[in-house]
């Protein structure tokens, strides 16, 4: 097996579809419609400074939320036996089975000021809050969709730590927590890095959530770049420079966060 | 084990396509039709392709800006398209459209002489009105005080419906409400007018509940909010399903639409896209189309076919002379405008 | 580690709860005899009747059943050759190799969708205008899009696979007179299936369920079953498309549990075997 030449297809592939596609909208971030250079589609970007703290700080609280829920979900699935754990990677991806527009669209109807929960609460006399269209409404969408990107790669790791690791640390009288905080936890840390990239980054860029979950009043960076490149406000030279200041944002945020993980990388679900 | 997995899935998924691989091309080619979204009774296409062994092939869009981002981005493929009136006026401007052949069209005959030579296609050469119908507020009266005065567009900005009023999620119906609250033009191309209209806009925003667009149909049936703006034609649908619902018409004035059916540039089956022009505008699928989506018809031979009640309500078929006194069709802007449209929406959304 | 115990089992359901009440919320309302999502009007099977007329979502759930598929397969057969290839490269040229694979992993979705969307526009009129061609935005171009982001996470499910494979196997496998593709089929491909096998069900989970990419990819003439959705869903999302997703989600579930029946049939028996074994 000492043949490279089987890889030359998908490097193809990547030059082709992968690296000019990121070389055009570079391209189109610093040129104007006339096709000369210009910076000015930067200069222009000062204006939406708010949509992009906005849109930097519901992704964070989503995926903060994500690590709260995901990881213990992950560390209890890990600890299950029999059938819940071997279908645990199931049942966590099942629901990507179902459209993930019509899941969000679906929580609509949960969150609505007449909708199930707020029935709910009003059977003892409380509400109705209002609910959908709001950012928590948002963060909701975004934590839903997304979480099964944070529990799976946790799991995976918990799942493939070595009993005999944990057996000596208890042999060494760590009791249980002290096993968790000292073992477990450092070594499911990459799961924890890789989920936080794999929630953080749809979140960023979402643009169906917000519209759906968000009654269109808030604007995020994915809405923004929507409506530049196919939307109301067309202009692909704007919608490219804010695609590429938000990649490298995303870009360093990862870089950091990598560096304080001591860089282990690529956690398969 | 995961290889019968793939294998199952893979036969059932061949299976399925098998099932949906029922429709391919009529035998006269087919026409592709690009349309507003729930504004067609699609069962009529069935009647279309038997008579004349066209396929249709459907799809939706849900603004005005969409469709026009579509094909200003370069997407082709399209044979029929149905703009609202400023729309067309701007796709003409920009020479987006053909000019019809009215010749393969014999049933333009049977449209309301009013709606023809409109402002945004005065020679009518480009566009064969489809439904037309005017703006106003839908409220539910279970949900607002007793007595309140629904007759202005004031009563959008009423800090008491907190949370509970829904404006349009696109920017010309919008700013063009906040234009006619401060008692200006919907058409107006004065900046410092538009921008007085969005700054009302901005400090509505915290009241709206949230800017929808076909997504108002539940939220008023479903008493999820208590105010909305809409068209009568989509009152009528609501009031189906929740007959507590009234509409009230703004007394500052409103807004008259039209949306009429055009051929792109760029299109590749024109002959087809003729003919279901023209069969959209026979009696039989105007009746059938107008009955299912409630808008007002612009041919006269569907007006006698329709319900004496429905032909008579002044909201469905107003008369000339409130229709020329109250209500303000939308014309198209200079392109400087426009653009200045777009920064202002962008400035409200950002808000 | 110990067992769960009743709180964290409860967690857990609340969490399962909470990733499932939408789609039951979803399926009750296939069943509902109005269109609205507002009100109840009575158990109803008539959008799963009107689903089978309905031509536009038929054709998107082909064309998305299609694309998926194709993507999925030519994905892993694309992927499975680069994740062997990068390891015999030299280091410096795996790592660029890995770096630029990485990309589509990493970059959020609405990027790669827009840059490629860019990328088609440019090259489609240039090579429209050089041949005088009527290409445009398609099936094509999406099944591209498709592969580009399905690609790598065949490769990252390939690579710990192949990192676990004994060098050696393959040189005695050669030393006993197997070479070349006998040698590759016989003996790395069986080591190395299960992460190919997960890589194509990943590839095509991520086809079926993605909306971004195909939304900025897809041209006007083509829509996957996301893409109506979305088109819808600033409407009313018609029922049928409710009937449709019971269907298709019912019928993943009938195939985990038959599976999952099956694993646990076939486990009993080992064990009753190892126990008759023990018994002699």
């Amino acid at each position: 097996m000492k043949s490279k030449a089987i890889a030359y297809p998908y490097v193809g592939w990547m030059a082709l579809f992968v690296v000019a596609p990121i070389l055009i909208i570079t391209l189109y971030a610093f040129t104007s419609g006339d096709r000369e250079f210009t910076l000015s589609n930067f200069q222009d970007m000062s204006q939406y400074a708010s949509a992009f703290g906005r849109s930097f700080l519901l992704a964070a609280v989503a995926t903060l939320i994500c690590v709260l829920i995901g990881y213990p979900m992950a560390y209890f699935l890990a600890r299950e036996t029999g059938w819940i754990h071997r279908m645990a990677t199931m049942l966590i991806m099942l629901p990507m089975w179902m459209n993930f527009l019509l899941r969000t669209y679906s929580w609509k109807f949960l969150l609505e000021r007449n909708g199930l929960i707020n029935s709910f609460f009003g059977l003892f006399g409380l509400g109705p809050f209002q609910m959908i269209d709001t950012h928590g409404a948002i963060v909701l969408g975004m934590v839903y969709n997304f979480l099964p990107y944070m529990v799976l790669p946790i799991f995976s790791v918990i799942t493939k730590i070595d009993h005999k690791v944990i057996e000596a640390a208890q042999d060494l009288g760590a009791n249980n927590l002290t096993v968790f905080r000292r073992v477990i936890f450092p070594l499911s840390l990459p799961g924890v890095l890789s989920g936080i990239t794999m929630v953080f980054i749809p979140s960023v860029s979402t643009f169906a959530i917000s519209r759906l979950l968000g009654g269109s009043k808030t604007l995020l960076l994915g809405n923004l770049i929507d409506m530049q490149i196919i939307g109301t406000a067309y202009n692909p030279h704007l919608g490219s420079a804010i695609s590429l200041v938000m990649m490298v944002i995303v870009i360093i945020c990862m870089a950091v966060m990598n560096h304080f993980g001591d860089g282990e990388q690529g956690v398969s679900l | 084990m995961k290889k019968k997995l793939i294998a199952w899935s893979l036969s059932a998924a061949s299976l399925l396509s098998l099932a949906a691989c029922g429709s391919g091309e009529g035998e006269n080619g087919v026409v592709n039709v690009y349309n507003w979204g729930e504004y067609i009774d699609t069962s009529i296409f069935d009647d279309f392709t038997a008579q004349t062994g066209i396929k249709v092939n459907y799809q939706t869009y849900d603004s005005n800006e969409a469709l026009y981002g579509k094909l200003a981005g370069g997407a082709t493929g399209y044979d029929v398209i149905i703009p609202s009136d400023y729309m067309i006026a701007q796709m003409i401007e920009e020479d987006m459209l053909e000019p019809l052949d009215f010749g393969s069209i014999p049933n333009f005959s049977d449209i309301d002489p009013v709606l023809k030579n409109p402002e945004y296609d005065p020679e009518n050469l480009y566009s064969v009105p489809y439904m037309f119908g005017i703006l106003g507020i839908i409220y539910n009266p279970k949900m607002v005080k007793e007595g309140e005065d629904m007759e202005t567009w004031n009563v959008l900005w009423n800090e008491s419906y907190k949370n509970d009023i829904l404006m349009f999620d696109n920017s010309r119906d919008t700013i063009g409400i906040a234009l006619k609250k401060l008692g200006y033009s919907y058409n107006t191309t004065d900046p410092a007018q538009i921008s007085a209209a969005v700054d009302e806009l901005v400090a509505q925003k915290p009241l709206l509940q949230g800017y929808v667009m076909d997504d108002i149909f539940e939220k008023l049936e479903g008493e999820n909010a208590a105010i909305g703006v809409y068209y009568y034609g989509d009152y009528l649908t609501m009031a189906d399903n929740n007959p507590d619902l009234k509409f009230a018409l703004p007394r500052e004035g409103t807004n008259r639409y039209v949306d009429a059916m055009c051929i792109p540039k760029g299109s590749e089956n024109k002959e087809n896209a003729h003919a279901f022009i023209n069969f959209m505008c026979s009696a039989e699928a105007g009746q059938a189309n107008c009955e299912r989506i409630r808008y007002s018809t612009p041919l006269l031979s569907v007006r006698k076919k329709l319900d004496e009640s429905v032909v008579n309500n002044p909201f469905a078929y107003p008369d000339p002379t409130f229709m020329a006194e109250q209500c303000e069709t939308f014309s198209c802007l200079p392109a400087e405008i426009r653009t200045l449209y777009n920064d202002e929406w962008v400035r409200l959304m950002n808000s | 580690m110990k067992k769960n115990g009743m709180p964290s089992r409860l967690f857990l359901l609340l969490c399962l709860l909470f990733l499932y009440a939408p789609i039951l919320v979803l399926m009750a309302f296939s069943f509902n005899g109005s269109v609205s999502k507002a009100v109840w009007a009575g158990f109803s099977l008539k959008w799963y009747l009107q689903l089978f007329q309905n031509d536009m979502i038929l054709d998107a759930l082909w064309v998305t059943l299609a694309v998926s598929a194709l993507a999925a397969v030519i994905s892993t057969l694309l992927g499975t050759a680069a994740a062997i290839g990068f390891r015999n490269m030299r280091r410096r040229s795996r790592t660029v190799c890995l770096t630029i694979n990485n990309i589509p992993l990493t970059n959020a979705d609405i990027i790669t969708g827009v840059s490629m969307m860019l990328l088609f526009m440019l090259a489609l009129s240039g090579l429209n205008g050089l041949f005088g061609l009527k290409w445009k935005m398609g099936f094509v171009t999406l099944l591209i899009a498709h592969i580009t982001f399905d690609v790598p996470n065949v490769i990252l499910s390939v690579m710990p696979k192949l990192r676990q494979l004994d060098p050696n196997i393959y040189e005695a496998a050669q030393d006993l007179g197997d070479h070349g593709l006998h040698a590759f089929y016989k003996v790395i491909l069986p080591e190395i299936m299960p992460g190919v096998i997960n890589g194509l069900i990943i590839a095509f989970t991520l086809s079926i369920d993605d909306f971004v990419i195909s939304y900025f990819t897809a041209g006007s003439g083509t829509q996957t079953l996301s893409m109506v959705i979305y088109s819808m869903a600033k409407k009313r999302v018609s029922p049928e498309i409710n009937a449709l997703s019971t269907l298709m989600f019912l019928a993943v579930v009938a195939l985990m549990v038959l599976v999952n029946l099956r694993q646990t049939r076939q486990e009993k028996r080992a064990k009753r075997q190892q126990e008759n074994l023990s018994a002699q």
